[in-house]
């Protein structure tokens, strides 16, 4: 039996939740605003609290077992982050307080500035943006303020890499720009050549991820840098791998202009099931000026006896807002939290253990599944899902490790590996953990050839089996109940 | 702590990979830049971060402290015990995406239940799984309007008793497109009519935006808008607060296209401005121009329901440059909470509470309307729980006063349009009790007036 949805609980006249009687007296309401009928359901707060502790058993996360969704940096979420973000004095902060009355939010959302900014090595930073594609919204609509700034209106166009993420391509078309298809080496890094080739005077910019979606490190990412900054173009870079240069390398001496980093990757706030995120934006000096605001700022500095008063300041060519209010501040306070519980050592070794977790997986992996380049990765490495003398997909692979209980890889992507299953271990994983999946991982490799069955047919243990994806597209059922069924 | 590693595990490993030092997996990374020291404070323990954080809380006067009559688009209400409650299992915030279904019911089957809520509140056919919060839907209803026409329609009309933010946000989004323009609220003059809307559509226009109820809490009947928007062909986005539709007639009964809105008061904390949850329904025609995670119902090969993600080549994941967004992580935890909310709330709490709103607002403004020196404004037109205020002396000046009684005023409506100096916008919930909203309106009273 499924479970039952809200709607097919609901009982006519039951109460979940009652409100004092008005202690006012009360205004009629003219009837002509007045709706008619108010299609809700109607639960009891047990209905409510059983229906979704089920549901949430049907759920597979981070907390029930290991996760290695590659490019999305499942590391475990400190609980401790989740009691700071709901003290009282942030919980119940309303937005537009006078500045004098949350001077300890400001003092936080300035303190996590100075450590983004620090960790990545970026002389502005504004914390406004909601999630990564957000930021990549925000960091090309710097690219083009820039250059508008400066009269240099031929710039239509930027550089993505084949490996990139979708939403780099979807930024740049969203933002105005065309994109330019940078093709990938033999060893995993952007081809020069082709960016060479590409870089004129009508770049605007390069979106680059590095480490890159095939978890190497851009071998070339100087040289790479610089014939984009010689062709007056900038060079935008993708935080999403940051998990792998904490205290490693700092995105900004490597010539970076521009990057989104990932609060809810990274900085260990919980993914939530799919958001929210949190996607702050770091920037050189000479784009300061161009941040999204408002944004944390010193008003009045302080002396012997008063603190410093901390207030908010629009930058002078700012591209504007980018949503209401200041950011996800209740990601900030976690991801503060995060930080300040690790130090500068701390970070370094969250980067050194989810390198070599991910090279652990790798080693005792490669001679089982084809390994597209066999470098040493950084926290992630793509394997391919198939093998030429058995009938089975990456996606058969991946549905299998269900029955094994585990979460499976990011499968066909990025889409210039064939068959592609993209794995990113994290630091918080033990030994233990890996070698059961690594064991897993065999097992899947023979079953392939021995019995295929066993894969094409999984998953046979989960909740539910595989959806019929193509009628759920032609039937569209998307609500469970209208008033005119 | 949270890397599990012991020191023999790290050399059984390093062993296994082949390399002597950790540092060695660094050798890609150019010399040079390689292991920069990090000028970060030293690391903390839980114990002494969340001794730090109280301070920093404590440190903030929020609505806990203070009697609150601030709103402008985030508002206090009382969130049931049972919301964050389940809000915590991990099984629900430590997942992702739900990319793969048959692990992600849970989540699947809430957005689901999400899904069917929006679209039951506002009369909408379709909702999403959320966007970052009410400026962002709204701006992404316009770039929707604009794909719907293909880019041959480029007007957008934008009223001014639309949420400020909101407006803003929509302009930063259509920064990089081309000869589009914005007009309606250019003169940040807040005495823009319905008519004088309905007078700028014309055949260029791809999209009309509102708010219901407005910026200034005023319930507006927009049909005859919507009949003006229509017959140029244009598409009706209305902004709403969720929970005024407990009460008021959804917008699907003046004709709105796309319905989009700020969910934060649907059992989401105030938090210092997010994260909130961006509310976005549309009517069916429009559903595979709709960005962002749909969820819809199907089966398994044993024939039991089940739910997926679908409709996703309309997606940046598969779509790449020729998707029309971007948006990947959206707000799924806080619309879990908004879902969660409604259920418990449903249709007998969901009324009472935007009943209590209505009537407590009610009193509160004939209250200070009677206070001499101070005036509620369009005190003609209906409103829901959020009225303006014509006050004898600078708003700033009044809320400093509040602030000595531990009351937080209303919005400063001079800092976001010319002709509203010396205007305060109130807002008044189910969380100001009668004695709080006589204490208020005792306060203003004692107010200078020379």
């Amino acid at each position: 039996m499924s479970e039952p949805t809200i709607y097919e609980l609901s009982s006519p006249g039951r109460i979940g939740f009652r409100y004092p009687e008005p202690d006012i007296p009360l205004t009629p309401l003219p009837d002509a605003f007045v709706r008619d009928s108010l299609p809700l359901p109607e639960l009891s707060e047990l209905d409510v609290t059983r229906h979704f502790t089920l549901l949430s058993k049907l759920n597979y996360s981070i907390d029930s077992g290991f996760y290695p969704l590659g490019s999305c940096t499942m590391k475990y979420n400190p609980r401790v982050n989740e009691e700071a973000a709901r003290l009282s004095g942030f919980a119940n902060l309303h937005p537009m307080q006078p500045i004098e009355t949350v001077q300890g939010s400001l003092v936080l959302i300035y303190e996590l500035q100075e450590y983004l900014k620090e960790i990545s090595g970026f002389a502005g930073i504004s914390m406004q943006p909601a999630a990564g594609a957000h930021g990549e919204f925000v960091g090309v609509s710097i690219i083009r303020a820039y250059h508008q700034s400066r009269g240099d209106d031929k710039r239509k166009k930027i550089l993505i890499p084949d490996s990139a993420h979708g939403t780099n391509p979807a930024t740049t078309s969203m933002s105005g720009f065309d994109v330019v298809n940078i093709p990938t080496d033999s060893r995993g890094n952007t081809n020069v050549e082709a960016v060479r080739a590409a870089c004129d005077e009508t770049i605007a910019g390069l979106m680059l991820t590095n480490p890159n979606t095939l978890g190497l490190f851009d071998e070339h990412v100087e040289e790479v840098v610089k014939l984009v900054h010689q062709a007056g173009g900038l060079v935008y870079g993708d935080g999403a791998n940051l998990n792998a240069l904490l205290g490693i390398v700092r995105p900004g001496d490597l010539g970076f202009d521009v990057m989104h980093y990932n609060l809810h990757k990274t900085f260990s706030t919980p993914h939530g099931g799919g958001g929210p995120g949190s996607g702050p934006v770091g920037v050189a000096k000479h784009l300061i000026d161009f941040l999204p605001g408002p944004i944390v700022t010193i008003i009045e500095e302080g002396t012997d006896e008063i603190p410093p008063l901390f207030g908010f300041m629009m930058p002078s060519r700012s591209i504007g807002r980018v949503k209401s209010f200041f950011g996800h501040f209740g990601m900030m306070v976690r991801a503060y939290t995060y930080i300040s519980m690790h130090g500068p050592e701390g970070l370094r070794k969250i980067s050194e253990f989810a390198v070599l977790n991910a090279n652990y997986l790798l080693v005792h992996l490669k001679d089982k599944y084809k390994l597209p380049y066999d470098r040493t990765c950084m926290h992630e490495f793509v394997l391919e899902g198939h093998w030429d003398d058995a009938d089975v997909h990456a996606l058969d692979v991946a549905k299998r490790l269900m029955d094994y209980n585990f979460h499976p890889p990011t499968n066909y992507f990025p889409l210039i590996v064939k068959e592609a299953l993209m794995i990113e271990p994290t630091e918080t994983e033990s030994k233990q953990t890996l070698d059961t999946f690594i064991e897993a991982m065999i097992k899947i490799a023979d079953e392939a050839h021995a019995s295929p069955e066993l894969l094409k047919s999984a998953p046979h243990n989960t909740p539910i089996g595989r959806l019929d994806e193509v009628k759920a597209a032609r039937d569209l059922v998307l609500c469970c109940w209208r008033p005119e069924d | 702590m949270f890397i599990p590693h012991t020191d023999q595990e790290r050399e059984d490993m390093l062993h296994a990979v082949g390399v002597k030092r950790i540092e060695d997996l660094f050798e890609a990374i150019p010399p040079k830049h390689r292991f920069p020291k990090l000028n970060l404070p030293p690391a903390m323990t839980e114990m002494e971060i969340m001794a730090q954080l109280q301070d920093l809380a404590n440190a903030n006067e929020s609505t806990r402290d203070l009697a609150c009559f601030l709103g402008a688009g985030a508002y206090n209400h009382y969130i049931p015990a049972a919301v964050d409650n389940l809000l915590r299992r991990g099984e629900f915030f430590t997942a992702y995406t739900p990319y793969q279904p048959e692990v992600s019911q849970g989540t699947l089957q809430a957005i689901f239940e999400y899904q069917s809520l929006i679209c039951n509140l506002t009369g909408m056919d379709a909702a999403n799984a959320s966007h970052y919060d009410g400026a962002t839907a709204a701006a992404e209803a316009g770039i929707l309007a604009y794909h719907h026409f293909r880019g041959k329609r480029n007007k957008f009309v934008l009223s001014p008793a639309v949420h400020p933010h909101y407006r803003a946000t929509l302009r930063t989004y259509f920064s990089g497109y081309k000869n589009i323009q914005i007009v309606g609220d250019e003169n940040n003059n807040s005495q823009v009519s319905t008519s004088d809307i309905s007078a700028l559509v014309d055949s260029n226009t791809a999209m009309v935006l509102v708010q219901y109820p407005d910026f200034f809490g005023r319930i507006i009947d927009y049909s005859k808008l919507a009949e003006a928007v229509h017959t140029a062909g244009a598409l009706l986005v209305v902004s709403v607060n969720p929970i005024a539709l407990g009460l008021l007639k959804p917008p699907s009964t003046f004709g709105a296209d796309i319905v989009v809105g700020e969910g934060q008061p649907l059992g989401i904390p105030l938090s210092y401005g997010g994260p909130y949850l961006g509310i976005f329904a549309t009517k069916i025609d429009y559903i595979r121009k709709i960005a962002g995670r749909l969820v819809g119902e199907s089966i398994d090969g044993n024939g039991k329901r089940g739910y997926v993600l679908t409709l996703t080549a309309r997606e940046q994941h598969i779509k790449r440059e020729k998707a029309t967004s971007n948006i990947c992580t959206n707000q799924g935890l806080m619309a879990l909470a908004s879902t969660i909310y409604m259920s418990l709330l449903g249709k007998n709490g969901m009324k009472k509470v935007a009943e209590l709103c209505y009537h407590k607002a009610h009193y509160a403004a004939e209250k200070i309307n009677a206070i001499p020196g101070f005036s509620v404004k369009y005190n003609t037109t209906p409103f829901f729980h959020e009225f303006v205020v014509k006050t004898p002396r600078p708003v700033q000046d009044i809320n400093m006063h509040l602030l000595d009684h531990h009351i937080l005023g209303g919005l400063n409506l001079g800092d976001y349009y010319q002709d509203l100096a010396d205007h305060m916008l109130i807002a008044v919930t189910e969380m100001n009790s009668k004695e709080d909203i006589d204490m208020f309106c005792d306060v203003l009273a004692e107010v200078d007036h020379e």
